[in-house]
């Protein structure tokens, strides 16, 4: 299974799951990053992390690692 | 008071940050609101009140939250807020959910969990303009009928739709409480009534349903955080008094909710996008491609990997640069102004106590803060901007990496950026730092920031002491590049400072960066002027009273014990001197000489008296102390001064430095600034001041806590006098060593 901090810059995802139930993982669902929701990668910070998404019509930026949290399937 | 009578509405606020909920809050409180805190806990308290159709509201803005989740104290207080838990606030009777028209799919989710606490509520949706622009339209009627609560379009930056809004406040006021569908399924409901059953059973004594009213101990919203809740919170808060059993009952009842593919915590967020998704149907249409947006294209630049941070770092610059460049202008002007008044003053009253007072101690030392009220303007400007138009989360997202090294997130560096205006509002806006550990860290090296009130100090000595030299064709000057260092200076302490309490007293995993970078906005003029001079009003108020109090006790402390009998080995020569000067013709040239050498005795006299001073025994006694700094008793003098509050360094240094003056409002001098070039070792004509003491006295300034308002703050926002005591220790020692540092280094290089 494709992880989140894999995507490409300009390719989006389907979340499958988010793993885990921590406060990464509540923040993250909160936030829409919910299973089923599409999801595109948009560019990095300058220095290669946090990452910038588009997901449900806003932009959110999470870490990498946390990114690595989030199980998704290409489209 | 009228605002608490009985036929006053509660009305509670919420929605999501960047949805322009506090401009909302101003709209309809005007002026009529006070800020405070909940005890016990950071939150912010603001309460206004607003009269419309015959009806007294009471607003209670609560912090802007994307859920209703609470995961920690801080975070609790908006669900006892909303559900009339809390004894410090009234029972809201309707809720204002605010709501951004282009963002609806995430903003909907908070209003799908107020929703579930069954008030009446209303919908602002705002930012409708925005969401224009992009091509989207939003079906206002639909979104009304498929949420069943009124929705009024709003613009709150223009003031549109607010009086519609209140309209729909007075309607919605009348309305019972009613109990929605809840939006999670089947087997999770069931779960939650039989977690309720169970409760009210094992009802711990005390509560309500122990006391037999029939009334559910808990309200279901809180059952059914307790049952989602994964991280452990609301267990310990809630259940202190309940066995294990219950912990128990919640683990099975997640078990069986797991098998049943109700998997917790995802079944919240799954079941309420759902909803939302249900609610949007029909409501939102969209062009059919995402039109990429002018910040979109923006953020390609101002996040890129070259451009971005050159464009960072030029802001910086560019602001820092012009703090110092642009003030002065006005600068000279108010301090043309307080010497006016000075010599006015001089004019009218006679020599004595009541003249030092007035000129000395209030008029210098409010004069010489207000003197820099021209900059801080201009760095809360620059704030306020950077804030408003959405580039202090870029911010964030450009510097997380790096303050992850340190061990906090990007999130901590905006309360840090605002610490260069002040520390107090830097402080208070760690709030939006979830984590404990990161949010102390923050709070306790936002005090090494170079606040605005060290610029006052910054800007006598480095125009008084470094040169004026400039390179590349004028576009970087010696002063100014003195400045950049004294800034560079804290933030490497600050870092250094970070990484060994991370290591140390507030060890703990790196907390996690989930951040809603907000689309770019043209700053809106009102929302920053207010936000300017709201700031900049802080620090005159705080100038007219701390300042004046501190500067009254310093030049008292410096007058006192007044002793006449100090004047008497200067007596005879002093009427030596006045006689041979009363003799002597008006344009005899030897006037000049015999002027000088009286302007010398009154010196003397000046200085004998400080001497002897409360103050001057205090620096004397210190003397041996910050000798090795490169200082004089007086500089010791003014920096003990400025412990309560350091823009009392400068009226410190000016009354020292001006006593001994002849004429205090000299109209040509620029005061202060030739009154420490002249200073000279008591005793000897070898200058007090050379650039390492001048150096070493920025230094001091720029790593100590000399801020009373902070350590408070400090105080508040930690409820407990550990933290500022540990700051004002661990920075006191830090200034020192890196004044010693400076200085002796400095000597060895000149």
């Amino acid at each position: 299974m494709n992880r989140l901090a894999e995507l490409k810059i300009g390719y989006r995802g389907r979340v499958v799951r988010i793993i885990g139930d921590d406060e990464i993982a509540l923040r993250l669902l909160e936030m829409g990053v919910t299973p089923g929701v599409d999801i595109e990668l948009l560019g990095t910070a300058p220095l290669g992390d946090p990452l910038e998404f588009e997901v449900r019509g806003y932009h959110l930026s999470i870490r990498k690692s946390e990114a690595h949290r989030v199980e998704i399937e290409s489209l | 008071m009228t605002s608490t009578a009985p036929t006053s509405v509660c009305v509670a606020l919420v929605g999501n940050p960047n949805t322009g909920k506090s401009t909302l809050f101003n709209a309809l409180a005007g002026v009529r609101q006070r800020v405070g805190n909940y005890p016990g806990v950071t939150v912010e308290k603001k309460i206004g009140h607003l009269t419309h159709g015959g009806r007294t509201f009471t607003l209670i803005d609560l912090p802007g939250t994307y859920s209703l989740a609470p995961r920690s104290p801080d975070e609790m207080v908006a669900v006892d807020v909303l559900l009339g838990r809390r004894d410090d606030a009234p029972t809201p009777e309707v809720v204002l959910c605010i709501v951004d028209a282009s963002n609806l799919q995430r903003n909907l989710y908070v209003v799908s969990q107020v929703l579930d606490l069954g008030l009446p509520t209303v919908l602002a949706l705002n930012m409708v303009d925005v969401a224009r622009q992009r091509g989207m339209s939003v079906d206002v009627g639909r979104l009304s009928r498929n949420l069943g609560i009124p929705v009024v379009e709003l613009q709150a930056n223009r003031r549109r739709g607010v009086n519609q809004l209140k309209d729909a406040l007075v309607a919605a006021a009348g309305q019972g409480s009613e109990q929605r569908l809840s939006p999670f399924p089947e087997p999770f409901r069931q779960e939650v009534a039989a977690l309720c059953e169970r409760l009210d059973k094992h009802a711990v004594p005390g509560t309500n349903a122990a006391a037999g009213d029939g009334k559910a101990s808990m309200p279901r919203y809180l059952v059914e955080r307790l049952l989602l809740d994964t991280t452990g919170y609301l267990e310990d808060e809630m259940l202190r008094h309940d066995g294990p059993g219950l912990r128990d009952a919640i683990r099975d009842a997640r078990t069986r909710l797991a098998t049943a593919g109700c998997q917790v915590p995802a079944i919240e967020a799954v079941a309420r996008y759902g909803w939302v998704n249900e609610t949007l149907q029909d409501v939102v249409t969209r062009p059919a491609s995402r039109a990429v947006t002018f910040g979109d294209r923006l953020d390609r630049v101002l996040t890129h990997r070259v451009w971005g941070s050159l464009i960072f770092l030029l802001m910086m610059v560019v602001v820092f640069q012009s703090v110092f460049s642009w003030a002065a202008p006005a600068q000279d002007f108010i301090d043309a102004g307080v010497a006016r008044v000075a010599t006015v003053i001089e004019g009218h009253l006679e020599e004595g106590a009541l003249r030092s007072l007035l000129v000395d101690g209030v008029i210098g030392g409010v004069g010489g803060v207000l003197a820099f009220l021209p900059q801080i303007f201009i760095l809360f400007f620059f704030i306020a901007l950077l804030e408003d138009c959405g580039y202090m989360a870029r911010a964030a997202y450009l510097m997380d990496k790096l303050m992850v090294r340190v061990g906090l997130s990007g999130k901590s560096f905006i309360p840090l950026l605002s610490s260069f205006a002040c520390a107090i509002p830097g402080v208070m806006a760690t709030r939006t730092i979830e984590n404990r550990r990161d949010r102390l860290t923050t709070i306790l090296i936002a005090p090494l920031m170079s606040c605005s009130a060290r610029l006052p100090v910054y800007a006598l000595l480095i125009a008084a002491f470094i040169p004026e030299r400039s390179f590349l064709g004028g576009l970087l000057s010696l002063q100014g590049l003195t400045l950049t260092a004294m800034y560079l200076i804290g933030i490497v302490a600050a870092t250094i400072v970070a990484l060994v309490l991370k290591k140390t007293l507030l060890r703990g995993p790196t907390p996690p960066f989930v951040m809603e970078l907000p689309s770019y906005k043209l700053p809106d003029p009102t929302v920053v002027a207010h936000r300017v001079l709201e700031r900049g009003w802080s620090f005159v108020r705080r100038a007219g009273t701390l300042i004046v109090a501190v500067a009254v006790v310093v030049w008292a402390s410096l007058y006192y014990p007044h002793d006449p009998s100090v004047e008497a080995p200067f007596v005879d020569s002093r009427a030596q001197l006045t006689a041979q000067l009363d003799n002597l013709p008006y344009d005899d040239p030897r006037r000049d000489s015999v002027e000088e050498q009286l302007a010398q005795v009154d010196h003397k006299i000046a200085g004998a008296y400080q001497e002897q001073s409360i103050l001057g025994r205090i620096g004397h006694a210190i003397e041996p102390a910050v000798r090795p700094l490169g200082w004089d008793w007086r500089i010791g003098c003014a920096a003990i001064a400025s412990f309560p509050a350091r823009e009392v360094v400068v009226a410190t240094l000016g009354i020292i430095y001006n006593l001994g003056d002849i004429d205090v409002a000299d109209p040509d001098a620029s005061g202060l600034n030739n009154a420490l070039q002249e200073a000279t070792w008591e005793g000897t004509d070898r200058k007090v001041f050379n650039v390492p003491v001048a150096l070493s006295l920025m230094v001091f300034f720029a790593l100590c806590a000399q801020c009373a308002a902070t350590l408070v703050i400090i105080k508040r926002e930690t409820d407990s006098w550990r933290w500022p005591a540990f700051t004002f220790g661990y920075m006191t020692a830090l200034a020192y060593v890196g004044a010693l540092v400076t200085y002796q280094v400095g000597m060895l290089l000149s």
